[in-house]
C-alpha cells in the first residue's frame, strides 16, 4: 500500500555525488544520484577522469611500441588487450603466426581471464559488504597467476609479451607444469567462492532480481561479455567468430537467463571453471616449435589498408580498428571498449532501485576505468 | 551516608561511587583497546593475514599507537557544520555507552551499583546514543552523513523492540527466592537474574530468545550484516564521515565499548554470568577473580561470534533490514512473550519453553528462507517504460 503525502508536504529529491573519490566506484568513475529517500530516481554518469589519449599516442609510435599502450588501457587483462592489437597488425601486414605462439597466446589470454574474473569477485564482495574476506581470497588466486605472468614476461601488470607475428621470447622450460599448478589453485579458489558467497542467504537476497536488464535491451545497448551472457544472449566471440584456434576447442558459451546482478556474478564464476578447462585442452595440443615467423623485419612497415579485429576479453568485446597509410605507424587507431558500452546500461539498471543496489549494479558491470576513458 | 569498599569502613557514598566508576571505566577503556586489537587479529586470521605484528610484541601496542595518532591529529570541523550539534554528538554517543557499565554484574557482589530496575536502566540509557548518531549525521553538513544518520535512527529504533522483548521474556520468568522460602517470578535486577541461573543457564530455557538477542544485538551495535549506517561501500562511514582526530576516536571507542557491554549482558542474562557452573559450589568458595574470568570467558564467546559474522556475510539492504525486524523478529518475540506468560499463569513445566524456543528457531530460519527465495518482481524494460511515458 502506498500512502501519498499531502500536497503541502512536498518533498524534494536529494542529489548526491558518488565519486570520483569513493571506495566503490572502481577507480575514478563519477555518478550523480538523484534519490528520494533511499530510492534512486535518476542517475547521471560522468566519465573521462582517466583519459590519457592512448589511441592518439599509438598514432605517434610505431607498431611495436603501441603494444605497451594497449596494456595500459586494460590493466586487469593486458594480454587480451595486446592480442587484439597484434592481431590487427598481423591482419594488415598479412603476417603468419606460428602454431606454438598461437597456443601460448590462448593459454595466456585464458589465464588472464581467470585473474580478471577473480579480481571482479573480490571487488564485488566488498561492494556487497563483506569485510575484505572475498577480496583476500580472490587476491590469493590472482597472485599465483600474476606470479606466473611475471616469470614469463618479466612484468606483473604491463606484460608487453605479444609481438606482431608471435611472442617476444620463448616461455620458461617448466611452463606447462607451472600452468597446471596455477589451475589447481584456481579450481580451489572457485570452490572457496562458492562456499563463501554463492549459497549465502544475504548474498542471494541482495543480488537476485536486482539490476535487471532484458536481452533485447542489452543487445540495443551494445553490451557484450559476461554482462550480456547473463541476460541470456549466447554472444561469445570465441564461439561466434573464432580466432586463434578456438574453433578446435570444445566449449559452449556460458549463459544465464536472469539478467540480474546474481547472474552476472555466477556467469563470471562459471567462466573461471570454463577457462580452466580450456587451458587444459590447450596444453594437450601445445607442441614444440618456433614462436616467431622466420623472416620478420626489424622495423615493421605495413601496407595501406584498414583492419578491425575483435576478441573476447574478460569484460566483453575488445576491438581494435587500425588504419594504415603505409609507414611504420598506424594512421588512426580506435579501441572499442567493452566497458564503455556496458556502462551505458547503468542508468536503466539502477533507476528505481535502492542506493545500495546502484553500488552493486555498478560493481556487477565490472568496469575498468582506464578502458572506458582510454 | 557511608558504606564499605575493599574492607575500608565508613566511606562516603559519593567517594565510594567515584572510586568504582573510575576503576571500571579505566579498566574498560583498556579492555576496549584490547578488543580492537583482538578484532584485527581474529579478522586477519579469517582472511589468511597476520594482522598487526610490528607495534610491540605481537603487535599488542597497535591500539595504543592508533590512539596516540588520533589524539595528535587536527580536530577539523567543516565550515558549514553546525558547531554545537557537531561537537556535542560524540559525547552523546560516548557517555550513554559507558553509563551502561553501571549495572553490569562482573562478580557476585561487586559492581558500580546494583539497581532493582537494572535491565530497564540499561535499555533506556543505551537508547540515548541514537540521538548522538542523528546529531552527528545532521550536523556534519554532508549528505552521506545525513543518509547514514537517518539509517542509524531507523535501524536503532526498529531493533530496539526485539531486543527489549528478548530481555523482557527472560526477565518475566526469572525465579527469585524470597525470605520465607517462597519463590517469586520476574525480576529486572541483573544480579537476581544471574543468581537464578545457578543450576541451568537461560540459554537452555530460551533458545529462540538467545538467537534473536544476538541478531538484534548485532543491529544495535551496527555490526555486519547490519552495518548499513556506516557502510563503507555506500555511505563511506556514514555519520562519522566528517569527523577526525579525537572526536572520531570517541565514536570508535564507544562502538567497541557498546560491543563489550552487550557481550557482558549476554553472558549475564543467558549464560549465567558468575553463577553457572560456579553455583555447583557455594558462592563463597568461588573466588572473585575466578568469577570475573568466568564472565570474561562467556562474554568473549559473544565477541568472537560478532567478529566471525563480520568476516563472512555481506551487508543487508535497508528495506530487507527493516522487514527482517518488523515482519520476522518482532512477531516471533511477541509470541515468545505470550508463551512465557502462559507458562507463568498455568504453571506449566519449563521444558515447554525449550521446546517452543527450538520450534521458534526453526520458524525463524524457515521465514528467512522463504523471504530469500521469494521471486521478486522484475522492473519493466526500457521499451515498456517508453510506451508508458507516451
Amino acid at each position: 500500500m502506498v500512502v501519498e503525502a499531502p500536497s503541502e508536504f512536498e518533498t524534494q529529491d536529494l542529489l548526491i555525488n558518488v565519486g570520483p573519490q569513493h571506495p566503490s566506484t572502481h577507480g575514478v568513475f563519477r555518478m550523480v544520484l538523484e534519490i528520494d529517500g533511499e530510492v534512486v530516481k535518476d542517475l547521471v554518469p560522468y566519465i573521462g577522469y582517466l583519459h590519457r589519449g592512448a589511441e592518439k599516442l599509438c598514432e605517434n609510435n610505431d607498431f611495436r611500441q603501441g603494444i605497451g599502450y594497449m596494456d595500459r588501457t586494460e590493466y586487469l587483462a593486458a594480454h587480451n588487450a595486446e592480442l587484439s592489437y597484434v592481431m590487427a597488425v598481423e591482419a594488415l601486414g598479412e603476417i603468419e603466426v606460428p602454431e606454438r605462439a598461437q597456443w601460448i597466446r590462448m593459454i595466456l589470454c585464458e589465464l588472464n581471464r581467470i585473474s580478471s574474473h577473480f579480481m571482479f569477485l573480490g571487488a564485488f564482495g566488498i561492494d556487497v559488504g563483506v569485510f575484505g574476506t572475498p577480496f583476500i581470497y580472490a587476491w590469493r588466486e590472482r597472485e599465483t597467476i600474476i606470479d606466473l605472468f611475471e616469470e614469463i614476461s618479466g612484468d606483473r601488470m604491463m606484460y608487453a609479451y605479444f609481438r606482431a607475428g608471435g611472442l617476444a621470447w620463448e616461455v620458461p622450460a617448466n611452463f606447462e607444469n607451472r600452468v597446471r599448478e596455477v589451475l589447481a589453485s584456481a579450481q580451489q579458489g572457485v570452490k572457496d567462492f562458492d562456499g563463501l558467497l554463492t549459497e549465502n542467504e544475504i548474498f542471494i537476497a541482495r543480488t537476485k532480481g536486482v539490476g535487471f536488464i532484458s536481452a533485447e535491451d542489452a543487445i540495443e545497448m551494445g553490451m557484450s561479455g559476461p554482462t550480456i551472457r547473463a541476460s541470456g544472449v549466447p554472444l561469445d566471440i570465441r564461439k561466434t567468430e573464432p580466432y586463434l584456434f578456438y574453433d578446435q576447442l570444445d566449449f559452449e558459451p556460458i549463459t544465464a537467463n536472469g539478467g540480474d546482478v546474481f547472474d552476472r556474478y555466477i556467469v563470471r564464476l562459471q567462466e573461471i571453471s570454463q577457462s580452466i578447462d580450456l587451458i587444459g585442452q590447450c596444453l594437450e595440443r601445445l607442441q614444440p616449435g618456433p614462436i616467431t615467423p622466420e623472416r620478420m623485419p626489424r622495423m615493421l612497415r605495413l601496407p595501406e589498408g584498414e583492419a578491425y579485429i575483435r576478441t573476447e576479453a574478460p569484460r566483453g568485446e575488445y576491438g581494435v580498428y587500425m588504419v594504415s597509410k603505409g609507414g611504420n605507424k598506424p594512421h588512426r587507431l580506435k579501441v572499442r571498449s567493452a566497458c564503455l558500452s556496458n556502462l551505458q546500461a547503468l542508468k536503466q539498471m539502477s533507476v528505481g532501485q535502492y542506493v545500495a543496489d546502484a553500488i552493486i549494479i555498478l560493481g556487477s558491470i565490472d568496469i575498468v576505468l582506464s578502458e572506458v576513458d582510454r | 551516608m557511608s558504606t564499605e569498599i575493599f574492607g575500608i569502613e565508613n566511606v562516603n557514598v559519593w567517594v565510594d561511587g567515584l572510586i568504582r566508576v573510575l576503576l571500571i571505566v579505566g579498566f574498560m577503556t583498556v579492555v576496549v583497546m584490547g578488543l580492537i586489537y583482538g578484532e584485527r587479529k581474529i579478522l586477519a586470521r579469517f582472511q589468511q593475514r597476520l594482522g598487526p605484528t610490528r607495534t610491540g610484541p605481537m603487535g599488542l601496542l597497535q591500539s595504543v599507537a592508533d590512539a596516540l595518532k588520533l589524539v595528535g591529529k587536527e580536530d577539523l570541523r567543516p565550515r558549514n557544520a553546525d558547531p554545537w550539534t557537531f561537537e556535542l554528538a560524540p559525547y552523546l554517543v560516548f557517555v550513554p555507552v559507558f553509563l551502561g557499565f553501571v549495572i553490569v554484574p562482573f562478580v557476585l557482589d561487586w559492581q558500580i551499583r546494583i539497581l532493582e530496575l537494572g535491565l530497564l536502566y540499561f535499555v533506556a540509557i543505551t537508547g540515548v546514543n541514537i540521538v548522538g548518531w542523528i546529531m552527528a549525521g545532521w550536523g556534519s553538513d554532508n549528505r552521506y552523513a545525513m543518509i547514514g544518520g537517518m539509517r542509524a535512527a531507523a535501524q536503532g529504533i526498529s531493533y530496539e523492540l526485539p531486543l527489549v522483548l528478548a530481555l523482557v521474556s527472560v526477565a518475566m520468568v526469572v525465579e527469585v527466592p524470597l525470605a520465607d522460602g517462597e519463590v517469586a517470578r520476574g525480576s529486572l535486577n541483573l544480579n537476581e537474574i544471574v543468581a537464578s541461573q545457578h543450576e541451568v543457564p537461560n540459554i537452555v530455557w530460551q533458545p529462540l530468545v538467545v538467537v534473536v538477542f544476538f541478531i538484534a544485538g548485532l543491529a544495535e551495535l551496527n555490526r555486519t550484516p547490519f552495518d548499513i549506517p556506516v557502510g563503507e561501500s555506500e555511505v563511506v562511514g556514514g555519520p562519522f564521515v566528517e569527523y577526525s582526530g579525537i572526536r572520531w576516536s570517541m565514536f570508535f571507542l564507544a562502538e567497541y565499548a557498546a560491543l563489550l557491554i552487550m557481550s557482558l549482558l549476554f553472558a549475564a542474562v543467558f549464560l549465567g554470568g558468575w553463577a553457572w557452573p560456579a553455583g555447583i559450589f557455594t558462592d563463597e568458595d568461588w573466588p572473585r577473580w575466578a568469577q570475573a574470568l568466568l564472565v570474561a570467558g562467556k562474554a568473549s564467546i559473544f565477541v568472537f561470534m560478532v567478529f566471525w559474522v563480520r568476516a563472512s556475510v555481506p551487508r543487508l539492504r535497508i528495506d530487507q533490514l527493516m522487514g527482517f525486524s518488523w515482519k520476522i523478529l518482532l512477531p516471533l518475540m511477541l509470541a515468545q512473550v505470550m508463551v512465557n506468560g502462559l507458562v507463568l499463569v498455568y504453571d506449566w513445566p519449563e521444558i515447554i519453553l525449550t521446546v517452543v524456543g527450538l520450534i521458534g528457531i526453526v520458524a525463524l530460519f524457515a521465514m528467512v528462507d522463504r523471504a530469500v527465495r521469494q521471486p521478486r518482481q522484475r522492473p519493466a524494460s526500457a521499451a515498456q517504460l517508453q510506451s508508458e511515458a507516451v
